[in-house]
């Protein structure tokens, strides 16, 4: 695992607590191991979009597991993020449909845009362009998640608009 | 226009919400199932020739018989809406535009199968459908189709969603099951089955959210009555995600039987090429199954018509077919690059090998490396044999079916395209943009490649 020796300050509130304990209100008394990953992306979505060790073994006391178990699932999901990232993750879907419909392209335009490489952060802590695997949207391509939602039939025009939607604050990244 | 049964109803407005769906008939199916004997259920099901829609095509009845009834141990059913085959998004369509059609299908298949406990595995990017489908299965709590004696029958079941986190391994039933118990994604040797031993080594039936969402349909109007819909083996209909180079992408729902030229050039569906542009080849059913050559698309070697069944999409077997698959249709036009393309998945296939195996874990590298040199103007001549041979060693040697997915990709990219393999190896410098054939397609240089002798 790659560990960040970036510091992360952990804050699991009681709304968030109420949370977790619904989602392991779904699965038997003996089996609460199986929250792990919904809980998880709740604990990441509360935290800046990423877990640190320190967060990852508060989850590990919260469902009364090993922190090996929950660092084993940590580092095989591609959503889960083990350093910080931007607080906009153009995560843009990079597989064939997509690279059919102009991906690459529009990637590079992003990077060029935003002065970054793939997987860099710009220095205003804003902005990362990152390219994951097919993301189930092959027939509005090309797209990009950010944050729950995703961003379908993009030109480069709708990206700069994105943009500047995401400056100015009118982007929801995660439903509550 | 063919028979719709899964979509007959998505324009209607607020068909999302729990009010309308129901006054449209929705749920009928439960009070129906209710009433009837859960095995009997099983038999319709059977008889209606419902095959498994996630891609393998199994039949869905006959999965349902194997749940091992007899242990006494609590059974569950898990719904795969884990769909990440490239190519696909149908689970989703059907999830966010008519979830209740979802959550009623499950009702009736947890009676069936004797389930008191069920869920539904969604992949962890589809997070707005799945707080669409937590807000339908409250819902459906509400209106009392879910807990416990649900209406005064006696049944009691629960209903939940579970949220994956990116990993088309995944999709692959025993590792979804490992998922869902909180681990890594590793896929288990079988047997025993989950039918056997499943989750939490309970009996387990895993089916893919299309295959659960037609159930409904088969137990208000029988099997038989399911089996007249389609052709031959290939009964019901089918939700085809079609992507690539066409004018309409989308999700369309179509009756099994109509011709894949028809699917393609109608206005009803894929409504042809964009910018009319020559067809090059055709992906039908998901990254994993043989691509297509133009040739090969309309009609079968044998000259005839290519249709829309499992049947016909594999006629001639793999030198001169493919597979239904999960419907993912992918149309490529003459300015795709076949080695590039075929780079791409084996990129998705080394992405998302679990790495328990090594042929896979190692092979679907190799095959990666190699394609990207291939494909960079640093190919050799005897790369192309390479490639064959390592998709030939990873096919048939792993626990689950993701190497075979890797492999024959590879394996028929080479086998009707091979001749651009070579111009790549041999023309280095022609191929040095990215987007080579956009500016020259491959027709108007092909004649170069029989000339070179190596």
């Amino acid at each position: 695992m790659e560990i960040s020796n970036s510091k992360q300050e952990i804050n699991i509130t009681e709304a968030l607590m109420t949370r977790i304990n619904e989602l392991i209100s779904h699965y038997p008394a003996d089996k609460k191991k199986s929250a792990l990953i919904p809980v998880l992306h709740e604990v990441q979505d509360a935290h800046d979009n990423w877990l640190s060790v320190e967060l990852q073994q508060k989850v590990a006391e919260i469902l009364d597991i090993l922190p090996i178990e929950v660092y084993e699932v940590v580092t095989f999901y591609t959503m889960f993020n083990t350093k910080p990232v931007a607080k906009y993750m153009f995560e843009f879907c990079r597989t064939s449909c997509c690279a059919t419909r102009g991906v690459e392209d529009l990637m590079d335009y992003a990077c060029s845009k935003l002065g970054v490489k793939e997987g860099e952060i710009t220095s205003d802590g804003l902005f990362q362009v990152v390219g994951v695997e097919c993301l189930g949207a092959c027939g509005y391509a090309p797209m990009l998640q950010l944050g729950d939602f995703y961003h379908e039939k993009l030109s480069k025009d709708s990206f700069d608009k994105l943009i500047e939607d995401c400056k100015a604050e009118k982007i929801t990244l995660h439903d509550k | 226009m063919g028979k719709k049964i899964l979509l007959d109803k998505i324009n209607i407005p607020g068909i999302k919400t729990y009010e309308v769906y129901r006054e449209n008939g929705g749920y009928k199916s439960v009070e129906k199932a209710l009433t009837m004997q859960p095995d009997d259920i099983t038999e319709e099901v059977k008889a209606s020739g419902l095959r498994g829609r996630g891609g393998a095509g199994f039949p869905v009845g006959m999965k349902w018989s194997f749940i091992d009834k007899k242990s006494g141990k609590p059974r569950h059913l898990v719904c795969n809406a884990d769909e990440s085959e490239p190519g696909t998004f149908k689970d989703r369509f059907l999830m966010e535009y008519i979830p209740h059609l979802l959550i009623e299908g499950m009702i009736t298949s947890s009676f069936a199968l004797g389930c008191n406990l069920s869920y539904i595995y969604i992949r962890g990017e589809y997070m707005w459908v799945f707080k669409i489908l937590e807000k339908a299965i409250k819902e459906a709590y509400a209106a009392g189709w879910l807990g416990k004696n649900i209406k005064g029958s006696g049944y009691d079941l629960d209903l939940y969603v579970h949220v994956g986190a990116g990993a088309y391994i995944c999709g692959e039933e025993t590792a979804l099951i490992e998922s869902l118990e909180g681990k890594r994604g590793n896929p288990r040797i079988k047997p025993p089955f989950p039918a056997i031993s499943g989750l939490w080594a309970n009996p387990t039936v895993v089916n893919n959210v299309e295959s659960i969402a037609a159930v409904p349909w088969i137990v208000m109007n029988s099997g038989a009555e399911y089996a007249k819909i389609g052709l031959e083996r290939s009964t019901g209909t089918k939700l085809i995600s079609a992507s690539g180079h066409i004018k309409n992408p989308g999700v369309y729902e179509i009756e099994m039987g109509i011709t894949v030229e028809e699917f393609m050039n109608s206005d009803e569906y894929c409504g042809g090429m964009i910018d009319d542009r020559p067809l090059k080849a055709l992906v039908p059913g998901g990254s994993s199954v043989p691509i297509l050559p133009a040739h090969l698309i309309y009609k079968t070697a044998a000259g005839t018509d290519r249709l829309m069944t499992y049947e016909s999409l594999s006629d001639g077997g793999f030198a001169t077919g493919s597979m239904l698959g999960s419907g993912g249709f992918i149309v490529y036009n003459d300015t795709t690059c076949i080695v590039r393309n075929t780079w791409n998945f084996s990129r998705f296939y080394h992405h998302e090998s679990c790495g328990q195996c090594t042929p896979c874990r190692e092979g679907t590298g190799w095959l990666e490396k190699i394609l990207w040199r291939i494909e960079n103007g640093q190919g050799r001549e005897e790369d192309i044999d390479l490639l064959w041979n390592i998709q030939s060693k990873i096919e048939g040697n792993t626990i689950c079916p993701l190497g075979d997915a890797a492999s024959w990709p590879v394996a028929a990219a080479i086998r009707h395209f091979r001749e651009e393999f070579e111009y790549h190896v041999r023309f280095p410098e022609k191929i040095k943009d990215r987007n080579h054939f956009v500016a020259e397609p491959f027709s108007k240089v092909q004649h170069l490649v029989g000339k070179q002798t190596v």
